[in-house]
């Protein structure tokens, strides 16, 4: 899965689940947290969106807003595990924490 | 919003008159229920900690202690001190008081076998025998979301945690809200019974950070210590003469059947920390001075400051009144 169709899927979740159908003009590198779009509560739903549509596992340490919080981010990370590492910029070491 | 060199210079920040500051509470108080409210006294439920006790004196003083009635509501999972504190402070001020276990109503409810449901789909093990709490990450030291995770342990003394799911999250929570709401359904039981208000007893940190249960322990008629940082609460206590063994007792959530610090639930610094941190960002003290008052590295106190932003904001919920398509004069 390219890094394009996972941000697709990604901003259909965000923009159904957290902006009630209406778009707003979320960009890429808007983060969730200063918009308002989801708190930490509100990170569990994507958690979980993320697990059961790309089929790995969220660990604790990667419970992090350079993993989770924005589009580019979530994409960046979920490129990441599943190994599509090819063209990925990494974020802060303190989340690069890859598991076997 | 300006700093305030001559206070944060100080060591004692959130030092206050005790004297002068019950004297203005209680004159407030006077003021609020029988002339604002129309109330023949007040009713406090009082749960053995500070806050409560510090309620119930200080409506002792302001209404006179045959107009304050003093509930004890526990239920299956409160501790036994709780009620023997309570007690405790009914005798010392002399106020009447009535105990309702609210356990039957809370069983009525479903409300421990929700809870206990929730739990169960992170950790299937859990059942009769088991104690359990939530508790948060630590916060302070990396830039990571506040997700709950829920500790176990079996009758063996075995502990077990497991991070919680949305849906088993707010399992939890919407169940556990039932104690609070329970509660205050009492407290407004006597209340109406006899024409008293509910006196409210979140301290400035509950207050201003949601730390309440929206209509739970939320609701009241009047929240006499809500502009007071837990430290000045203790202040209070110290001088009203709350018993000593209330004054040193650590708070708890008293929610939760495995013993759980307030912190732990929800602040994840120590309260005394927090107050440093709350009353810094309330007075646009930069985090590198505070630091050193507070006892926190500056990025600690820099987190604390982007968390207590991020609470008041998700508190607006809780704080919300009805909305109305028209606003409607009474």
């Amino acid at each position: 899965m390219g890094q394009k169709e996972i941000m697709g899927q990604l901003r259909s979740f965000i923009v159904e689940n957290y902006l009630f159908g209406n778009d707003g003009g979320l960009k890429e590198a808007d983060s969730f947290l200063e918009k308002g779009i989801i708190d930490s509560t509100g990170v569990l739903e994507l958690v979980a969106f993320l697990q059961d549509t790309f089929g790995f596992v969220v660990e604790d340490s990667e419970l992090v807003p350079d993993n989770l919080d924005s589009l580019a981010n979530v994409t960046t990370y979920v490129s990441r595990k599943l190994n599509l590492g090819a063209g990925v910029t990494e974020p802060g070491e303190s989340v690069m924490e890859r598991r076997p | 919003m300006s700093t305030h060199p001559a206070v944060s210079a100080s060591p004692s920040l959130l030092h206050i008159d005790p004297a002068r500051e019950t004297e203005r509470i209680v004159e407030a108080m006077r003021a609020m229920v029988f002339n604002q409210l129309k109330r023949k006294g007040a009713v406090v439920g009082v749960s053995g900690g500070v806050d409560s006790s510090v309620v119930a004196y200080l409506s002792a003083r302001a209404l006179g202690r045959e107009r304050v009635l003093a509930l004890f509501t526990p239920e299956a999972d409160s501790s036994p001190d709780s009620l023997r504190l309570g007690r405790l402070v009914a005798d010392n001020l002399g106020v009447s008081s009535v105990l309702e276990d609210v356990s039957p109503i809370l069983k009525a409810a479903r409300c421990y076998e929700r809870r206990d449901e929730a739990i169960r789909s992170v950790i299937p093990e859990y059942g009769p025998g088991y104690k359990s709490k939530i508790v948060l990450p630590n916060l302070l030291d990396a830039n990571r979301y506040a997700v709950f995770s829920v500790v176990v342990q079996s009758p063996e003394g075995v502990t077990k945690k497991a991070r919680l799911t949305m849906e088993a999250y707010l399992g939890v929570v919407a169940a556990t809200d039932f104690k609070q709401r329970a509660r205050k359904m009492m407290e407004y039981y006597y209340a109406d019974l006899h024409q008293y208000a509910v006196a409210g007893t979140p301290n400035r940190l509950e207050y201003d950070q949601g730390f309440f249960v929206k209509n739970g322990d939320g609701a009241a008629d009047l929240k006499p210590i809500a502009h007071l940082y837990k430290s000045q609460v203790y202040q209070l206590a110290a001088y009203l003469g709350v018993p000593q063994e209330i004054q040193v007792r650590p708070p708890t959530t008293d929610t939760y059947s495995l013993e759980q610090s307030q912190e732990e639930f929800y602040f994840t610094l120590s309260l005394e920390k927090m107050d440093y941190c709350l009353f810094g960002r309330n007075n646009g003290i930069p985090a590198a001075e505070l630091a050193p008052l507070a006892g926190l590295e500056e990025s600690q106190v820099e987190r604390a400051y982007a968390m207590i932003d991020a609470k008041r904001k998700a508190a607006r919920y809780l704080h919300a009144s009805p909305l109305l398509v028209e606003k409607i004069s009474y």
